[in-house]
C-alpha cells in the first residue's frame, strides 16, 4: 500500500520530540503516588536535595561525620605525640590534661586520642578504597549482566550466588592467613566480599528500567540508546548507586574492624579502629576508657552512616516516601 | 516441586566444590611449606614427614585425596597440634558452638518474631521504639563492642556473672555469650518481622478479613502471620552467616573454646589445614541451610511456582 501511512504515526509526527517529551512528562506527573513532590518541574535531583536537607537525622550526621574526618585527618599534625612514640611517665593515665593526654593512655604510655585518630585514618581510609573498589566492581557486574541478559545474565548471578553462600568472613580470614597483612590486602580482601549487593541492586534496576515504558517511549520516538542510557537509566541508576554506596561504607568499615579485633587485619604498630578496641578489649578491668574511646568513635560513625543512608534513601527513592 | 528440589540439590554441590578448590589451591599457592620451622629437621625425616601428608605427590593427586577424604569426612591433619587431626579438634569445639549458638537462634527467633509483631500492632508504642533503637543499635553497635561492654557491666561492675571461660556446659558461663547473640539477632528478625507484618496487615484480604468481623486477634494469628513471616524465614539463610561471624566474636570476647576461637586462632598460628577444614565444613553446613532454607520458601509461599 504505497504512500499509507498509519494514522497515529502521522499524528505524532506533527508534534516535535520536545513536545512529545513534554506530555510523556505530564504524564509521570499526573501519577498519583508522586504527584505532589515532582509538581513544578523539579528536577529528580533537586527535588532530592530539598528532602534530604529537611532531614535533621542525616544532616546531623553528616556534620559529626565531616568533623570526625577532619580531626582524624588534622588532629595527629595538632596534636603533641606521636603514635606510636611511648611516654615513660604516663602510662595507662585515666582522660587528663596533664601532659595533654586528653584521651588518657594506653599501657605502653601511648596518647590515646592520637592513637584513635590514626586509627579513624586507616579504619576510614579501608573503608574508602574498599567501598569504591567494590562498588564499582558491583556496578560494572551488574550493569554487563542487566544489559546483556540471557545466558551470560544467568551465568553472571549465578556466580553472585555462590558468593553469598560462602560464610564470606571466614573466607576473609583465609585470605589474610595465606596472602598476610598488608593494608592493601585487607583492602583487597574486603573488596572480594562486598560487592554483591551492589551487583544484584543495579542489574534488577536495569532490568527494570531497561522494559520501562518511558524508555520504550523514547525509542519509539527514536532516540539514540546511549542518549537513552544517559538520559534514562543512568540517572535513576545513581539512585540506588548512591543509597547502596553508603549502606556499603559502615558494612566495609565494620569488617576491617572485626578482622582487626580478632588480631587478623591490620597489624601493629599501626592501628585502627578494630585494633584499638581489641587492645581496650584486654585491658578493659583496669582502664576501660582504652575500651570505650574508640569503641564509641567507631559506633558513632557507623550511626551516622546509616542516617546519612536512611536520609538518602528517603530522599532518593519516590516510591518509599 | 521434587525437580525444584533436585535441581537445587545439583546446583548447591557446584558451589561447594568451587570453594572447596579454591581454598585449597589458595592455600597451596603460598610460599612455604608446613615444615618450613625454625628446627632443622634432617632430610629423612623431612622425606618421611612429607610421605606422611602426601606433599611428595603431585599438586592433582594430593587434591584428589583431599577431597576422597572429605568424602569420607576426614578433615585432614593439623598442622600445629600434633597428634590432632582436624576432625578431633572440631569434635570437642563443636558443641560448645552449637549449644551457644542454637539457643541463641531459638531464643531470638521467639524473641524477635514476638517483639515484631507487637511493635507492627502497636506503632509507635513504646515496644515499637524498643524494636526500632534495638534495629539501629544493631547495625551500628557491633558484637565486639557490646560484648566486652556487658561483660563491664555484669561481671566487673555488678559481678553477677563471669567474664569469661568455660566450664563443661555450666549455665554460669553461657549466659552472657548467649545474650549476646540473642540481642544481635533479634535486633535484624525483630525489624524484619515489624515491617513485613505492617505490609501485610495493608494488603487486601487482611481488609477483607476484617470486614467480615474477625477480631484482630483471629485477623493476625490466623490471616497475617504466615505470610509476613516469609521475609524472616529468608532471613534465615543471611542469618546463619552473620551467626558464624558472631561466633568468631563471641567465643573470642568470651574466650569459649568454640569453632570460632579455633579458626581464629589456627589462623593466628597459620595453621593451614585446620583453618581449609573448618571453612569447608562451614561451607557446606551454610550451603546446606541455604538450601534447606530456599525449599522451606518454596514449601510455604504459595507465590513461588517452579
Amino acid at each position: 500500500m504505497p504512500g499509507w501511512t498509519p494514522r497515529f504515526v502521522t499524528e505524532s509526527a506533527m508534534l516535535t520530540p520536545e513536545e512529545i517529551s513534554g506530555l510523556v512528562a505530564k504524564v509521570a506527573d499526573a501519577d498519583p503516588r508522586q504527584n505532589t513532590a515532582l509538581a513544578a518541574g523539579r528536577s529528580l535531583w533537586s527535588d532530592a536535595r530539598r528532602r534530604f536537607l529537611r532531614n535533621k537525622a542525616a544532616i546531623i550526621s553528616l556534620g559529626v561525620l565531616a568533623l570526625i574526618c577532619l580531626a582524624c585527618v588534622i588532629g595527629p599534625w595538632v596534636l603533641p605525640h606521636a603514635f606510636d612514640s611511648a611516654d615513660w611517665e604516663a602510662m595507662s593515665i585515666p582522660p587528663s590534661f596533664i601532659n595533654s593526654h586528653f584521651w588518657g593512655t594506653d599501657d605502653a604510655g601511648r596518647d590515646l586520642l592520637v592513637r584513635c585518630l590514626i586509627g579513624g585514618r586507616i579504619s576510614l581510609a579501608v573503608g574508602l578504597l574498599a567501598t569504591i573498589s567494590s562498588v564499582t566492581l558491583g556496578i560494572v557486574w551488574g550493569a554487563t549482566a542487566g544489559f546483556v541478559g540471557g545466558k551470560v545474565d544467568a551465568f553472571m548471578m549465578r556466580i553472585v550466588d555462590m558468593m553469598y553462600a560462602i560464610p564470606y568472613l571466614l573466607i576473609a580470614i583465609l585470605l589474610v592467613t595465606i596472602l598476610g597483612r598488608e593494608f592493601y590486602l585487607v583492602v583487597l580482601t574486603i573488596t572480594v566480599f562486598s560487592w554483591m549487593d551492589m551487583a544484584r541492586v543495579v542489574r534488577g534496576q536495569t532490568l527494570s528500567l531497561r522494559s520501562m515504558e518511558y524508555v520504550e517511549a523514547a525509542r519509539a520516538m527514536g532516540v539514540s540508546t546511549p542518549r537513552i542510557i544517559f538520559r534514562h537509566i543512568v540517572p535513576n541508576l545513581l539512585g540506588v548507586v548512591v543509597i547502596y554506596t553508603t549502606v556499603t561504607v559502615p558494612g566495609v568499615i565494620l569488617t576491617e574492624s572485626v578482622l582487626s579485633f580478632l588480631g587478623l587485619g591490620i597489624q601493629e604498630p599501626m592501628t585502627s579502629w578494630g585494633v584499638l578496641i581489641q587492645d581496650g578489649a584486654k585491658a578493659m578491668e583496669v582502664t576501660p576508657w582504652i575500651l570505650l574511646f574508640p569503641a564509641a568513635l567507631l559506633s558513632i560513625t557507623l550511626y551516622c552512616f546509616n542516617f546519612i543512608g536512611d536520609g538518602l534513601r528517603d530522599a532518593l527513592d519516590p516510591k518509599e516516601r | 516441586m521434587w525437580s525444584y528440589t533436585l535441581r537445587r540439590i545439583l546446583s548447591a554441590i557446584p558451589t561447594m566444590l568451587v570453594v572447596i578448590t579454591v581454598c585449597y589451591l589458595l592455600l597451596h599457592a603460598t610460599p612455604g611449606g608446613p615444615f618450613d620451622s625454625d628446627r632443622k629437621v634432617s632430610a629423612a625425616v623431612l622425606a618421611n614427614l612429607q610421605a606422611k601428608y602426601h606433599l611428595d605427590l603431585p599438586l592433582w593427586q594430593q587434591y584428589l585425596l583431599y577431597l576422597k577424604g572429605l568424602l569420607q569426612g576426614d578433615l585432614g591433619a593439623s598442622f600445629r597440634y600434633a597428634d590432632w587431626s582436624v576432625n578431633d579438634l572440631v569434635a570437642s569445639a563443636l558443641p560448645v558452638s552449637l549449644a551457644i549458638g542454637g539457643s541463641a537462634l531459638l531464643l531470638s527467633a521467639v524473641i524477635g518474631v514476638a517483639l515484631g509483631i507487637v511493635a507492627a500492632l502497636r506503632q509507635n508504642s513504646l515496644v515499637d521504639y524498643f524494636v526500632m533503637l534495638l534495629g539501629n543499635m544493631g547495625s551500628a553497635v557491633p558484637s565486639f563492642v557490646l560484648g566486652p561492654v556487658m561483660i563491664i557491666v555484669f561481671a566487673i561492675v555488678l559481678k553477677w556473672l563471669p567474664a569469661g571461660g568455660w566450664h563443661d556446659f555450666e549455665l554460669r558461663f553461657m549466659i552472657l555469650p548467649i545474650a549476646l547473640l540473642t540481642i544481635i539477632n533479634v535486633s535484624t528478625i525483630g525489624r524484619v518481622m515489624r515491617g513485613s507484618l505492617i505490609e501485610v496487615m495493608h494488603s487486601n484480604f487482611i481488609r477483607t478479613a476484617r470486614a467480615k468481623g474477625l477480631p484482630t486477634r483471629v485477623v493476625v494469628l490466623r490471616h497475617a502471620l504466615k505470610p509476613a513471616l516469609l521475609p524472616v524465614v529468608s532471613l534465615l539463610g543471611p542469618l546463619a552467616i552473620s551467626s558464624i561471624t558472631s561466633a568468631l566474636v563471641t567465643e573470642t570476647v568470651f574466650s569459649l573454646p568454640g569453632l570460632g576461637k579455633l579458626i581464629v586462632n589456627g589462623a593466628g598460628n597459620r595453621d593451614y589445614t585446620l583453618v581449609l577444614g573448618l571453612v569447608v565444613l562451614i561451607t557446606v553446613l551454610t550451603v546446606t541451610l541455604n538450601l534447606l532454607v530456599d525449599l522451606a520458601y518454596a514449601w510455604l509461599d504459595p507465590k513461588i511456582r517452579y
